[in-house]
């Protein structure tokens, strides 16, 4: 096909629920393609030969190639080549943001629509999924073993590159369930939990082990695990850890929540499924949620699946400022939830029992820019006003978990408790490697597992080699 | 799968389960408490580890039943397995020679002070318990206690066994009598119970420490559920506890928060008594059929 002709394609939208029928189930917003529009999208491809989308993309998945054999219509060879560079590509397929990433240096973006590299991804995905239970050839062992901590996006990514080195991986998870933020936080209907089922799955076919109910810190500490449990190396990538709340009065009362809380009772333990599943959740008639990333979204959006009319987001900033992917805040519209933008919560009233009962809130306007270069926001004097609701979940951010680094002697942190790297992704202690949350104190799934990745590379050096 | 080595019952819906963790049981200390998960779909529920044995790679669990998924877990038999036991979780109790130490136990609450007693006992404390219960046959752990303890002071509301009242009672006695020092008061039980022991001991500074045991979803920091409010200041009870300073600790908002969910928890366990009476029914018939 001329470049012409692939030019002449537009771009296919993905297939959405109806918003209104979705705002009341947990059901998958995005449906995913349809074979023949794949093929058809794929073909939009120009197949650049210096292609920018492969840098773009923090795991350096070989994108014009599997783009290619899904327009020859070569699934089978599609899935291993992204599966060569993305152990995880029906999560990534999901809720990587490619708007800023390997779509926003795509050569089409600059005239008109880039390729939908994300929506392809996750029809590879799931087509592999569905048609490949691949047995893998296990690699020569090295003989090496190395413990990873916590089962999230970094940790599966290292334990899976690691596994496909030919090492012994273990990796050790808290809660019951592999997968970390992708089980417990990212709600169903942005990426289902089987879709993480079967990705852990595929690693576990690839040798990785996983060991789940155990808290590094309490369980074992990491000298541990160097010194009596016989590992050889170590990458830490037990997450963001802590809930901020606001500091401000009320946060006490029946109805709080922080996002963490609300997702995990609602997503890891099943609560929108009441009659089934035994973890209990507040379903509310009104909800206040604070904050403007994807969390906040995130937990918005449940709480008008659970039954919130209105389920409000209380913003400080403007809607420029919104950390939240584009299509999240307009999916959230489209669902009903409403924004109220340039407001701040000062305070949660209850009522006599003890229950949330409303949230005071202040409006505020855009001052001077601040540190984050993003223009302060400035209270205004007397503009209080109420949200009447049944729950407020706070999602403003996280703090480092404490637990494993305060009993690892020698781990070096910085003032916020994040664990500090070398450019290899190795901490102060010879062979500890560490990515993720832990590290950067919060951001995206893809980033976590670029650090993943980069982390294997130098474990694989540091084992083999002694050094990183 | 966490299998169940024995089972029994101590007092009315008191059951004692010695269940398989080795990884816990290696690095239990006093203080520490497990998270689990009875079975698929379950929650997930806290409880205090009250013994533990490194060598079979075993620990006790006291479990009172309170609502469905208690029950679910006494149900539970020998060779039967709980689904998840995570931890050990929480900080460890801070053992220190106190001189004399009065432990205060309240219910299923004296399972937790029963480690406690040994490692006191161990670190050169006069170790004393007083431990409640509703009458005689709600008193556990009694003689077990008394292996570590140069007293144990049994409570009866009803003055059936022991001491006729409550442990504040009997701990108001303890803290008038001139003759005895007592430098520190470590407890667990109710709330209530917890609150009327820090009111008791409030005015003779005796510290005082409350093992809280709020809603908590993962025990690790992570929900914030569990947060309480000790000296003003907002804690999270599974990872900067969950033993705190009782003179500090806002007993209100604790037993405020505690009942977030009663009316859910009424409707599990109709619901789990639903499916008891169903399968029930269902063996009734299968019996009539193969009559």
């Amino acid at each position: 096909m001329k470049p012409s002709e692939r030019m002449k394609i537009p771009r296919h939208e993905m297939p959405e629920q109806d918003a209104t029928e979705r705002s009341g189930n947990f059901q998958e917003v995005n449906q995913g393609f349809e074979e023949q529009f794949a093929c058809r999208e794929a073909e939009r491809c120009l197949q650049c030969k210096d292609a920018k989308c492969i840098p773009g993309c923090p795991v350096g998945v070989d994108i014009p190639a599997f783009v290619s054999a899904v327009s020859e219509n070569d699934l089978s060879k599609a899935a291993d080549i992204l599966l060569a560079d993305n152990v995880l590509p029906g999560v990534t397929g999901r809720v990587c943001p490619q708007e800023t990433q390997c779509e926003e240096v795509c050569v089409r973006a600059k005239k008109g629509e880039p390729v939908g590299v994300g929506h392809l991804e996750r029809f590879v995905a799931d087509w592999a999924r569905e048609h490949r239970k691949d047995l893998f050839e296990p690699p020569p062992a090295t003989g090496k073993k190395v413990a990873v901590v916590g089962s999230g996006p970094a940790g599966l990514t290292c334990a899976g590159e690691l596994a496909k080195r030919g090492h012994a991986v273990t990796v050790f998870e808290a809660l019951h369930r592999p997968g970390g933020v992708l089980v417990y936080g990212i709600p169903e209907f942005r990426l289902p939990n089987i879709v993480v089922d079967a990705e852990v799955e595929t690693l576990q076919r690839r040798g990785v082990e996983i060991v789940c109910d155990v808290i590094i810190g309490q369980t074992y500490t990491i000298p541990e695990l160097l010194e009596e449990e016989g590992f050889d190396s170590i990458f830490i990538a037990n997450g963001a850890g802590l809930p901020i709340f606001m500091n401000i009065p009320g946060e006490s009362l029946k109805g709080v929540y922080s996002a963490n809380e609300f997702l995990t009772r609602v997503n890891l333990m099943g609560a929108y499924r009441a009659t089934e599943v035994d973890t209990p959740v507040i379903r509310p008639t009104r909800a206040v949620v604070v904050g403007g990333g994807n969390t906040a979204m995130d937990a918005v959006r449940t709480s008008r699946r659970l039954g919130a009319d209105p389920a409000t987001l209380v913003y400080r900033r403007s809607r420029a400022e919104m950390p939240a992917r584009n299509e999240e805040i307009k999916h959230a519209e489209e669902e009903g939830v409403e924004l109220k933008l340039l407001n701040t919560p000062i305070e949660i009233l209850g009522d006599d029992d003890g229950w949330v009962r409303a949230v005071r809130c202040q409006r505020m306007e855009l001052g001077e820019p601040d540190d984050s270069g993003r223009r302060r926001p400035v209270p205004i004097e007397g503009s209080e006003f109420e949200i009447p609701c049944e729950i407020f979940v706070v999602a403003i951010g996280t703090k480092a978990n404490p637990l494993l680094t305060q009993t690892t002697p020698g781990l070096e942190v910085n003032k916020w408790g994040n664990i500090i790297i070398d450019d290899t992704g190795m901490t102060s202690i010879p062979g500890v490697f560490a990515g993720g949350d832990i590290v950067r104190g919060g951001a995206t799934v893809i980033l976590a597992m670029g650090d993943g990745k980069v982390a294997s590379r130098s474990i694989h050096k540091y084992l083999m080699n002694g050094q990183a | 799968m966490f299998k169940i080595v024995s089972a029994e019952w101590l007092a009315p819906k008191v059951r004692r389960i010695v269940a398989e963790a080795p990884r816990v049981a290696a690095h239990h200390q006093p203080g520490h408490f497990i998270i689990l998960r009875v079975r698929d779909e379950g929650e997930r529920i806290p409880l205090t580890i009250a013994d533990s044995d490194a060598e079979k790679g075993t620990i006790t669990l006291v479990v009172q039943v309170v609502g469905a998924t208690t029950e679910l877990l006494c149900e539970l038999e020998p060779g039967q397995a709980i689904q998840n036991i995570a931890g050990p979780m929480g900080k460890p109790t801070e053992i220190e020679d106190f001189g004399e130490a009065v432990l205060v136990g309240g219910g299923v609450g004296t399972a937790v002070i029963y480690p406690q007693a040994e490692a006191l006992k161990k670190a050169g404390n006069k170790v004393f318990a007083v431990i409640g219960g509703r009458s005689k046959e709600y008193v556990i752990f009694e003689e077990e206690l008394q292996a570590y303890c140069e007293e144990v002071f049994p409570c009866t509301d009803d003055g059936s066994h022991g001491y006729n009242g409550f442990v504040t009672g009997k701990l108001g006695e303890m803290l008038e009598d001139k003759s005895r020092k007592i430098g520190a008061v470590l407890m667990a039980g109710p709330v209530p119970m917890m609150r009327a022991v820090a009111e008791v001991t409030r005015p003779y500074n005796v510290p005082t420490i409350a093992s809280l045991n709020p809603i908590m979803v993962d025990g690790t920091g992570m929900c914030g559920g569990c947060r309480v409010t000790v000296g003003g200041e907002m804690k999270f009870a599974c990872v900067d506890g969950p033993e705190f300073d009782a003179h500090k600790v806002d007993f209100k908002e604790l037993t405020d928060r505690l009942a977030t969910y009663k009316e859910q928890e009424i409707f599990a366990w109709e619901r789990l008594q639903k499916g008891h009476q169903c399968k029930l029914d269902q063996q009734e018939a299968a019996c009539r059929a193969s009559s």
